[in-house]
């Protein structure tokens, strides 16, 4: 099958996360994507791993991001790799960076400069908190873009303070919000035939992925979000039941739904709250009495009674128990990429599919610099 | 200009998965028409998050369905769905979030709206994909948290903790508008269609794809941190901490130097870098006593101007009193057909240095039946 971005031109001087997620994504759909890497040591995100993790000299983090990529090592302060640079430029449709800002324009590359050698370019850049402002200079780092963005009064208790989402969840919404904002921008140019800046933040990104509770708190009086006291208590804007219950010998997750019918399965007396409004108001005092009796049978037993009465519920499940059941199976989300030594790593496929197929790639990240010599002579640079 | 100015979406999608997506296009110019069941509707209209109503319908159904249209039409009523099909016919992009089966029974899946309009760029979301022991189930939010695995990340070890937003519906409609948007950029070079399938399963996996990977690596399940917890996968300081007059996020630094820096001793002895990591939970139990000693604004005063990253934690109400926030222009006013106007949030993306706001609310139900059905006649 032919893929949907196949053709196209993608140098990524981007490092880290966000940015690189967004090559990733086009890099699955099609597109051949080159990291702009320093020679040797290539790009920052190669050093950085979690659980000390380290696959053919860089970080198993590194990896899973910049699989499907080429890698062409450049000394960007020195004169003859810029040129090579430029030269490439003008044959690519999208360039994507996420330096602070200052820092393209003092090695010649800002967008103004990038469109003077390619007026075409679709022009991408990730900011931590936009380009203009008391914090444009600070660190664009996940945890703290969590942190001043009011994400972390959303989950657990009211009494367990900030509590933040436990993986990188700004990277990640920037990044998808990066893949449309290019896309999108190549597709204004098949119109216009003319270049085209793109700008997200991971500041915006995570505002916009409260954009449902932002606008409940704009419109309500400014009343800031109030957890449940209640442990395992899944979202601070939604009527009991919903959340996670300890069953005797497990989890059990129980979606909204009609209470009244809910509290007559689970065998508690919630008749008294006849208004909905209750459900939502009186939610903490529901909760605890659910959980009272939701601890006295088996996660399958509920399972069994709750989903023939057509309540919205599931178990609660760990890697090891997901990832080996079949309902995720069945989806073959897990693929094999070839290092360069031969041996293989196992990791996720893109989330989309096209035209029914699933969207495969067995190309590991490169080395640094890898492709340098084969881009050199494709394109002409040397 | 905006990039999809001339793009026609027909969405039957309801909730927040697909909607959330045809938002998305909608703001970068695509003219998005809601299919709705007379007389109901989106059923989000009537899904309020903390009581709250805004004229007449829920916050949330106002906050996701700004800038679009709406047709109120019976799909099961003959004269209904000749209408429907003319609109399908002209569409760019067709999308929906039923279950599997559902669009098969009602004629308006793949096979049928390609056999009218072959180069259509045709959307769907599912739960759990279109095979398999889930197919059935329903695709809700904490549900698929759950299954996933992503409740064993957050807050400290213990029980599960699900992430306090609908993250997963979130996921999936940026994952199909990706989709949507590389086929329709397709479509202007080969004039080719595409059906574009993603499911919430599929995006909540894509999501922990690290996570997932290390899993696959080692066969380690996640390990939070009994305290302090903000990265199953990251040692101390990682985390959020108390301090005399708030919180603030620590987000790295080795051990000896945030003891120097903090005048904290106790931190001086973890010389070794794989301490911060098997350690953790002491360290961070001395940084959290320690950091409560003095205020928010000291620690940061020292540790900024040593590139440590850090940062104050934020409530929206700070937040928004905050000039990083005020100088992005985030928050726009939009009003409705009859005169109803609310503040919401706008697009992240921005284009040519312009942002790409749009002052147009909600639909109510059915508010452009006439206009569409006359545009049709034409």
């Amino acid at each position: 099958m032919m893929k949907p971005l196949e053709g196209l031109l993608v140098l990524e001087f981007s490092q880290f996360m966000a940015a690189p997620t967004a090559g990733l994504r086009l890099a699955d759909l099609g597109a051949r994507v080159i990291k702009i890497e320093r020679p040797v040591k290539g790009e920052a995100g190669r050093q950085i791993a979690i659980r000390n993790i380290f696959v053919d000299g860089s970080s198993l983090v590194f990896h899973t991001i910049n699989r499907n990529k080429e890698s062409y090592a450049a000394d960007l302060k020195d004169p003859e790799d810029l040129e090579r640079i430029k030269k490439l430029i003008r044959q690519a449709d999208v360039i994507t960076h996420n330096f602070r800002p200052g820092v393209m324009e003092k090695i010649g590359l800002d967008y103004e400069a990038v469109k003077a050698i390619n007026p075409r370019v679709v022009y991408g850049v990730v900011t931590g908190y936009g380009n203009k402002g008391p914090w444009v200079l600070r660190p664009g780092q996940d945890l703290l873009i969590q942190s001043l963005s009011g994400l972390a009064y959303l989950s657990d208790t009211n009494d367990a303070g900030p509590v933040p989402f436990g993986l990188a969840t700004a990277d990640m919404i920037c990044g998808a919000h990066f893949v449309q904002g290019i896309l999108a921008a190549l597709i204004k140019r098949a119109k216009t035939n003319k270049g085209v800046l793109v700008e997200v933040s991971l500041l915006e990104s995570t505002l916009d992925l409260q954009f449902e509770v932002i606008t409940t708190y704009l419109n309500d009086g400014g009343k800031l979000p109030q957890r449940s006291s209640v442990k395992g208590n899944g979202h601070p804007y939604l009527s009991a039941p919903y959340g996670i219950y300890q069953t005797k010998d497990n989890y059990l997750s129980l979606a909204m739904g009609d209470l009244h019918k809910i509290g007559e399965a689970i065998g508690v007396n919630l008749s008294g709250y006849t208004e909905k409004t209750s459900w939502f108001d009186s939610r903490d005092e529901i909760m605890t009495q659910l959980t009272e009796q939701i601890k006295h049978k088996t996660t399958a037993e509920w399972l069994e009674i709750l989903e023939s009465a057509g309540i919205w519920c599931s178990e609660v499940l760990t890697y090891e128990q997901s990832l080996r059941h079949e309902g995720v199976n069945v989806l073959g989300m897990q693929q094999q990429v070839t290092l360069p030594d031969g041996g293989s790593l196992s990791t996720t496929r893109c989330p989309i599919r096209i035209n029914g197929e699933r969207l495969y790639s067995d190309v590991a990240a490169p080395r640094p610099g890898a492709q340098t010599e084969s881009i050199n002579h494709q394109f002409d640079l040397a | 200009m905006k990039p999809l100015e001339d793009y026609l979406i027909v969405d039957f999608s309801q909730f927040l998965s697909g909607p959330s997506a045809s938002l998305k296009l909608a703001d970068m110019g695509a003219r998005v028409i809601k299919i709705e069941k007379p007389g109901t509707g989106d059923i989000c209209r009537h899904l309020y998050t903390s009581n709250v109503i805004l004229n007449g319908e829920s916050s949330v159904f106002h906050a996701i369905n700004r800038n679009k249209e709406s047709f109120a039409a019976d799909i099961k009523s003959e004269n209904d769905k000749k209408l429907i099909w003319e609109l399908v016919k002209k569409a760019d992009v067709v999308m929906h979030n039923f279950r599997p089966g559902v669009m098969e029974r009602l004629g308006f899946d793949y096979a049928s709206v390609k056999a009218v309009n072959p180069s259509v760029v045709y959307g769907e979301i599912s739960g759990y994909g279109n095979e398999g022991p889930w197919k059935d189930k329903p695709g809700q939010d904490l549900l698929l948290q759950s299954l996933s695995g992503l409740t064993w990340l957050s807050g400290n070890a213990g029980g599960p903790t699900p992430m306090g937003l609908s993250i997963i519906d979130m996921l999936a409609g940026n994952h199909l508008a990706q989709g949507i948007l590389a086929c329709l950029l397709r479509k202007t070079i080969s004039g080719e269609g595409a059906l574009v399938q993603v499911s919430m399963l599929e995006s909540a996996l894509d999501f922990q794809f690290e996570a997932i990977t290390t899993y696959y690596y080692d066969g380690k399940l996640p390990e939070r941190s009994e305290r302090n917890n903000a990265h199953a996968y990251l040692g101390a300081p990682y985390g959020i901490y108390q301090t005399a007059d708030g919180f603030m996020a620590l987000a790295m630094g080795s051990i000896p130097q945030l003891g120097t820096l903090l005048s904290c001793d106790a931190l001086l002895a973890y010389t070794d870098v794989a301490q911060a990591f098997h350690q953790r939970d002491e360290i961070k139990a001395i940084l959290a006593v320690h950091l409560q000693t003095n205020t928010t604004q000291h620690w940061l005063q020292i540790l900024q101007a040593a590139d440590i990253w850090c940062a104050e934690v934020m409530n929206w109400d700070t937040l928004m009193q905050h000039d990083g926030f005020k100088v992005l222009d985030m928050i726009q006013e939009v009003q409705m057909n009859d005169g109803f106007k609310y503040r919401t949030t706008r697009s992240p993306i921005r284009m040519d240095n312009a942002l790409f706001t749009s002052a147009k609310g909600s639909p109510k139900l059915g508010q452009d039946n006439d206009k569409i059905i006359t545009e049709l006649s034409k």
